[in-house]
């Protein structure tokens, strides 16, 4: 009686997983082993189905603690700090779902690859400072033996900030506060600034910022190829897929007030495989959207948004792609070594490619002339009417230039204030949120994959207090506004 | 040095380290560049055999070599002031503790192990002239961004042989427009040396830029001969 219900219990347990599945370190080449038995069995029983011992490698475990949907840098940033930050080694176990495993139109590949402190939020200036100490250690944190170290291709060359005559008071209490958390920025005149780098043509602008340290430019794939591979190497389990559907339980509560609440947590999130109706459920505690520019759609499956609006279950996820292009050009009589990322007072922004005279930028568009983001197509003409006379216009040796290529990337923009959304949804408890960056996620992504792992591990955020960027935001209306974007 | 001046094969050596002791005679005949060859064979051979055979001659010899050396200390000077080096446990004399109102105008740095959160150290002395970082292992793109606090008085900076530094790092150079003498030769990780010393001498126009030697990428025809490694490089 004893033994029967012991191994009834047992059984539940144990034999649940299919023969094949890969537990990941169970002991060397699983895979290869489990083939050598098909095959002896398919010699033994000719007859046997194809099927006998499917292969499942592909698809994600079936338990997974934390569900990280997007395998972007953010992404892999929470599932880095997650892993480094847990009590016990191996307590954890992560899956990062990512749909495109070539990342062609993930936000961080595409990116311009810059890094800032030139924020007028204090939480930005810090999560940027502490992302520049990270990739300054990269070496240390995202150490894996017997593999070569990483060399991000760092460019020290700061950023140039310009402001007009009416921007000119706002840039001024910017770098007060930047000075105040530890940013080297300084104030530059225009007389000052064409001293510096004579080929500026000054005109229109009253003051210039100019950041001195940990202010540049990197290469966002060396990033994400190195925390890819540490993460490997420590025991995170990566699936190609797509998150279809989440299954929820719910449970209704009272509050203070006596009001009806009905808390949601998800317990079972369905990973689809590429071109085929398979989809593997795996039971997770936590969900993670770091889903960049389709964290909307993400949100949505979760039921975020669901509800009569100006509620607080009505309150959707103000994240929508926005398409912004990125043109190369070649310039021989161009600005020199020293130049910084310039940004201009209409929105312009370029900076030096490399030693060969080309140069990279773009503009980002006005409300009117936002491309249709449907797809990844570039507009030239964009180029030739709207960024092109601003660059030459502040840069007069850019009059002849020749472009050479250009591309197309997704803003994962935050319609409501352009800043992240960052901790867990009111309703949705379980599902944390770490996207809607709007353009400098990629610069903020150490720090703010940190704040998200502490809000998991110990309930508050510990080093950087990200509480202004809380999903309860949108629902009260408290916008918390950076005036300072690209 | 004593081995230096011993022994037939090395004479080769001391040659190279002879236009340092410039302007000395005596019976060591250090000026060895002058005198050709055949005679100084003869008269090296008389004198290690009176070296070998009379221990006063061994010590007159000794005694007349610290007097050369301490005229060499007094050559190896930084405009006229002199290096404060370390004994030979690497510590530094307690007389050093009174020059602390002096303002430090040159550092030596080459070959020690500072990195980007030692550089704190440095960049506090507002009138160093000439820093020399050369062969330093933890050098990278990183730390040359800090140096421009010492954009007022910094006219000679070195970094030859950084294994880190690379053409993104001498970018933040820019920063010191005072600067008089570059050294950026040997730098394994500068991608394209030639490219990157035409950058850096368009960036610093009132600078020389020391770094490559312009000879190495091109091929010898069989007319030229091999080039002497111990000439100075064409600048």
């Amino acid at each position: 009686m004893i033994r029967r219900v012991l191994l009834h219990g047992l059984g539940r347990g144990l034999l649940t997983r299919r023969p094949g599945t890969r537990r990941g370190g169970f002991s060397l080449d699983w895979d290869g082993k489990v083939s050598e038995i098909k095959k002896k069995i398919k010699s033994i029983l000719p007859g046997t189905p194809r099927d006998l011992l499917p292969d499942t490698s592909h698809l994600p475990p079936e338990h997974s603690d934390v569900v990280i949907v997007g395998g972007g840098v953010l992404g892999l940033s929470v599932a880095y700090w997650l892993k480094k930050l847990e009590n016990r080694q191996g307590g954890m176990r992560v899956l990062v779902v990512e749909r495109d495993h070539t990342y062609s139109q993930a936000s961080t590949g595409l990116s311009v690859g810059g890094i800032c402190q030139q924020f007028s939020l204090p939480e930005n200036i810090q999560l940027s400072l502490f992302s520049a100490s990270f990739l300054r250690n990269i070496n240390e944190y995202l150490a894996v033996t017997n593999a070569p170290p990483l060399d991000l291709q760092f460019n020290p060359s700061g950023y140039l900030l310009l402001a007009s005559e009416k921007d000119a008071a706002a840039m001024e209490s910017n770098v007060k506060v930047q000075k105040q958390e530890g940013a080297k920025v300084c104030l530059m005149s225009p007389d000052q600034l064409r001293n510096k780098f004579p080929w500026i043509n000054t005109e229109g602008v009253a003051l210039a910022s100019y950041g001195m340290e940990n202010e540049g430019w990197f290469d966002p794939w060396c990033l994400l190829h190195g925390l890819r591979q540490k993460l490997a190497s420590m025991g995170v389990f990566f699936c190609q897929g797509e998150v279809t559907r989440f299954v929820t339980s719910s449970q209704c509560m009272l509050t203070t007030n006596d009001e009806m609440v009905t808390l949601k947590s998800i317990h079972e999130v369905h990973v689809k495989m590429d071109h085929s109706l398979e989809y593997q459920p795996v039971e997770c505690a936590i969900v993670i959207n770091a889903a960049g520019a389709w964290s909307a759609q993400i949100a949505a499956l979760a039921g975020i948004g669901k509800g009569p609006p100006g509620t607080l279950q009505g309150t959707k996820l103000p994240v929508e792609p926005r398409k912004r292009y990125v043109y190369v050009w070649h310039c021989p009589q161009g600005p020199g070594l020293e130049t910084p990322l310039v940004a201009d007072t209409s929105g312009a922004y370029f900076r030096r490619e490399g030693l060969g005279s080309n140069y990279l930028g773009g503009r980002s568009p006005t409300e009117e002339e936002e491309p249709d983001p449907a797809n990844l197509e570039v507009d030239h003409d964009f180029f030739q009417e709207k960024v092109w006379p601003h660059l030459a216009l502040r840069v007069p040796a850019f009059e002849t230039l020749k472009v050479q290529t250009a591309w197309a990337g997704y803003y994962d923009y935050n319609t409501f204030d352009q800043n992240g959304v960052v901790g867990p949804h009111p309703l949705v408890v379980n599902m944390y949120f770490a996207t809607g960056f709007s353009g400098h996620g990629l610069q903020q992504a150490p720090g703010v994959g940190r704040a998200v792992a502490e809000m998991i591990l110990e309930g508050s955020f510990q080093t950087i207090d990200l509480s202004p960027f809380l999903f309860n935001r949108f629902y009260l209306g408290e916008k918390t506004q950076e005036n300072n974007i690209m | 040095m004593w081995d230096l001046v011993l022994g037939d094969r090395r004479i080769n050596s001391l040659r190279l380290v002879a236009p340092m002791w410039n302007g000395t005679r005596g019976i060591h005949r250090l000026g060895g560049a002058v005198v050709p060859e055949g005679n100084q064979k003869k008269e090296r051979t008389m004198l290690q055999f009176l070296t070998d055979h009379f221990y006063d001659v061994e010590a007159l010899r000794g005694y007349l070599l610290q007097r050369e050396m301490s005229k060499v200390h007094l050559k190896n000077r930084f405009r006229d002031k002199e290096w404060i080096r370390p004994d030979k446990y690497g510590h530094f004399s307690p007389e050093f503790w009174n020059f602390r109102e002096v303002p430090v105008e040159a550092v030596d740095a080459s070959d020690c192990e500072i990195n980007y959160e030692g550089l704190d150290n440095l960049l506090l002395l507002k009138e160093l002239q000439s820093l020399s970082l050369q062969r330093c292992p933890h050098v990278d793109d990183w730390c040359l961004s800090r140096l421009y606090p010492l954009a007022d008085s910094l006219q000679e900076l070195s970094l030859a042989g950084c294994p880190r530094v690379s053409e993104r790092g001498l970018a933040c150079l820019y920063h010191l427009q005072n600067l008089r003498r570059l050294d950026i030769s040997d730098l394994p990780a500068v991608s394209n040396p030639g490219l990157t010393q035409i950058l850096v001498e368009e960036m610093l126009p009132n600078c020389q830029v020391v770094g490559v030697n312009w000879a190495e990428g091109l091929k010898l025809g069989p007319e030229e001969q091999p080039q002497d490694p111990a000439s100075p490089v064409p600048a």
